[in-house]
């Protein structure tokens, strides 16, 4: 930021020797291939966009349901017949319940590294946090099919046996692999270190004399945190919880592999139902005719509006709060 | 009140500052660590210090939980179907924060409680990683052999055993390097874009929408490539369709990674080369990346370490290939990912085993980059010079 100030200098007042020409071309090509690749991401995006739309056209025009308010997924019967409610459902709510779970370990594992563990320590754990967001979502898929699940069903029985009342963990099918909650809380593990990695940021922020200041005055740690700590770092810890809720709606592979593929509306957590905007598309994909293809990519371009809402607040959020930071 | 007549006895004084502790050994003194003083003078009985508990109590607590634990696994007793390590968990807390509001009070009892549950999280977060590599290696390595490196999956059997992964490395290598080729000079171009040049509202946008862009689904680069490259005729699916789709996920995080790094670089170097009369891109290419070359490195690995586990958007835009195809341009490629997909989709033991050896390759493949990345920041980082 501190470095555009002094950009003019050498064009304006170039000393007779230095070759001039040379000297302004140099800099002209260079500033416009650096401003070309910063608006390449501006093209992108848009073009993300455009082309969605342009291939999703078709298959909305030839659908014969209701695209918003439809559950079946049949693009390539004849009339094609699909919509988009229970993929939204299914994506929403395995990402709230993902969210559910890890947003309040993820600013745990922040505050711990941020305040707890011992300074010499901190990087090193947070690097080991961070370690969890480099284990490629396949490996999720499969450790969780086959290594979590057999512990996720006792669980699952478990809330339904005692918390059953609560109609979302009552479980009237009997079936209980592939469930919901299973895929929320696999969610729940990939998302936790976006989450936490996030709310340390904002928390390592928060002014020195703020936390000292709190403690002096004979404030316990957690009273310390709660009086000085959360009140400075709220805006990014909210958006922090809203980048996981946008890693968690887009994620595909693991939940591909661990929710049953059930096209109906089921908010029973602990039985299969659902579906998710992902991992529709990936299952779907290698399958579908011309109109199933394009149904598919109308799907797809919902995932990126919703994602590109949550990702937009959260930035927004985080943006806001940088311009009264100067606080310290 | 207690400890007042254990000084007068002569008792052993516990040590009763709450901050003295080997776990609380953070930045800020202690609040109280002034009643201390007191201990020996003669106004022993103005203590500043509230009643606290002795620092064995928590462990006490814990052992004692832990045999209940025992207890209700030995048993068979069943405390509302909870396993026996969460019943020991929840009586350590119950017990723990009872015994400390009793003595210490409400607030000493909301800050033991909040304490344990903020070291639970961390272990919580270990747990799932520890989990899945010791998982993947044990799995991943029964299947190692020399013959699953270079072999393919060629005319292999999804119920036989045999058949390897070397087409589907191969792939993951092209696929990554020509995404890094194409995602690493424009990141770099973009974030000097944003450091040294761009001001005003476009160099804003263009830093908000490289930050919304790192939240896009892997699976919507996929479709975008699909419709605007495969769909519009000017590529086959193939390695490089899948390249490009990964150079979309590893821009945005190349940007910011760079950008970090740039801006860390001090403006006197900028300000001094200047000052000579160097042309400003001249400036930029021989000072400024020199100087944060190895920040760049080391984000250029984390991205490419990201993109390499990326599974969703090949599937779209490559088929799953079986063969060796080296030719990234034309027919399907495989890769380490896809391998592993299409492994678990057969369903067969002897697929599945191999989809866990993928697993291990494609994860050995990323801390490989992680742990590259770590040395080149530690080796090259500006301090050190």
């Amino acid at each position: 930021m501190a470095t555009t100030s002094h950009e003019p200098t050498t064009t304006r007042a170039d000393p007779e020797g230095i070759s001039g020409a040379a000297v302004r071309r140099g800099d002209r090509t260079f500033l416009g291939l650096s401003t070309g690749a910063g608006l390449l991401v501006l093209v992108v995006m848009a073009a993300i966009a455009v082309f969605l739309v342009w291939k999703a056209i078709p298959s909305i025009q030839a659908d014969s349901a209701n695209f918003f308010t439809e559950g079946q997924w049949l693009p390539d019967s004849d009339p094609p017949v699909f919509g988009i409610a229970v993929l939204l459902f299914g994506t929403l709510w395995t990402s709230i319940i993902a969210l559910v779970i890890a947003v309040p370990i993820g600013y745990g594992i922040a505050l711990f590294i941020a305040f707890y563990a011992q300074r010499r320590l901190a990087s090193t754990l947070a690097f080991i946090v961070d370690l969890l967001a480099a284990v490629p979502s396949i490996i999720f898929g499969l450790w969780g099919l086959y290594n979590f699940m057999p512990y996720v069903v006792p669980f699952s029985q478990w809330l339904s046996e005692y918390l059953g009342f609560i109609p979302i963990f009552a479980n009237s099918q009997e079936l209980w692999t592939k469930s919901i909650l299973m895929a929320g809380l696999v969610l729940a593990i990939m998302i936790l270190p976006t989450v936490s990695a996030i709310s340390r940021e904002v928390f390592v922020q928060v002014p020195r004399m703020h936390v000292e200041a709190a403690l002096a005055l004979g404030a316990t740690r957690w009273e310390m945190i709660r009086m000085a700590v959360f009140p400075f770092s709220r805006p990014g810890m909210i958006s922090a919880a809203m980048l996981g809720l946008g890693r968690a709606l887009g994620e595909t592979i693991a939940v591909a592999l661990i929710l049953s593929a059930a096209f109906e509306i089921n908010w029973a957590i602990t039985e299969p139902g659902g579906n998710s905007f992902a991992a529709n598309i990936a299952l779907k994909w290698g399958e579908a005719g011309e109109v199933g293809r394009s149904a598919l990519i109308a799907s797809g371009l919902v995932l990126f509006f919703i994602t590109l809402v949550v990702n937009m607040s959260a930035r927004w959020v985080i943006a806001r709060r940088k311009d009264f930071s100067g606080a310290n | 009140m207690t400890d007042l007549s254990g000084l007068r006895s002569g008792a052993p004084v516990p040590d009763t500052t709450p901050h003295s502790g080997p776990v609380t050994s953070s930045e800020a003194p202690p609040p109280n660590a002034g009643g201390r003083q007191n201990r020996g003078d003669s106004a022993d009985s103005l203590h500043l210090t509230g009643n606290r508990l002795p620092r064995w109590a928590p462990w006490v607590i814990a052992a004692g939980a832990i045999i209940l634990g025992l207890l209700v696994q030995v048993t068979g007793i069943t405390v509302v179907g909870l396993a026996p390590g969460f019943v020991a968990a929840f009586a350590f807390l119950l017990v723990q924060t009872a015994t400390s509001w009793t003595v210490e009070g409400r607030r000493h009892a909301t800050d033991r409680l909040a304490t344990t549950l903020i070291y639970t999280t961390f272990v919580l977060a270990l747990v799932p990683l520890l989990w899945i590599l010791i998982t993947v290696i044990a799995k991943g390595l029964s299947v190692f052999s020399p013959e699953f490196f270079t072999s393919t999956m060629r005319n292999v059997n999804p119920r036989a055993e045999g058949g390897g992964i070397a087409h589907a490395f191969v792939g993951t290598l092209e696929q990554v390097g020509i995404a890094a080729l194409i995602a690493v000079p424009i990141g770099v171009l973009a974030a000097v874009y944003l450091v040294e040049f761009g001001k005003g509202r476009f160099a804003y946008w263009i830093s908000f929408f490289v930050d919304v862009m790192t939240g896009i689904p892997s699976i919507v680069a996929g479709l975008f490539i699909y419709t605007a490259l495969i769909l519009t005729g000017v590529l086959e699916q193939s390695g490089l369709a899948a390249g490009l789709a990964l150079a979309i996920l590893m821009l945005p995080v190349i940007v910011r990674a760079t950008e970090e790094m740039l801006r860390i670089v001090p403006n006197e170097l900028r300000e001094g080369a200047l000052a000579l009369g160097v042309p400003k891109w001249k400036v930029i290419l021989r000072i400024v990346i020199p100087t944060a070359i190895s920040g760049i490195i080391t984000g250029v690995m984390l991205a490419v370490a990201r993109v390499a586990g990326e599974t969703a958007p090949l599937l779209l835009v490559t088929f799953l290939a079986q063969d060796m195809n080296p030719n990234p341009a034309t027919g399907s490629q495989a890769s380490l990912p896809t391998f592993v997909w299409d492994q678990i989709s057969r369903g067969t033991p002897a697929s599945i085993d191999r989809a866990w050896g993928g697993a291990l390759a494609l994860i050995l493949f990323v801390l490989v980059m992680y742990a590259g990345a770590r040395i080149i920041a530690k080796i090259y980082s500006p301090k050190a010079r």
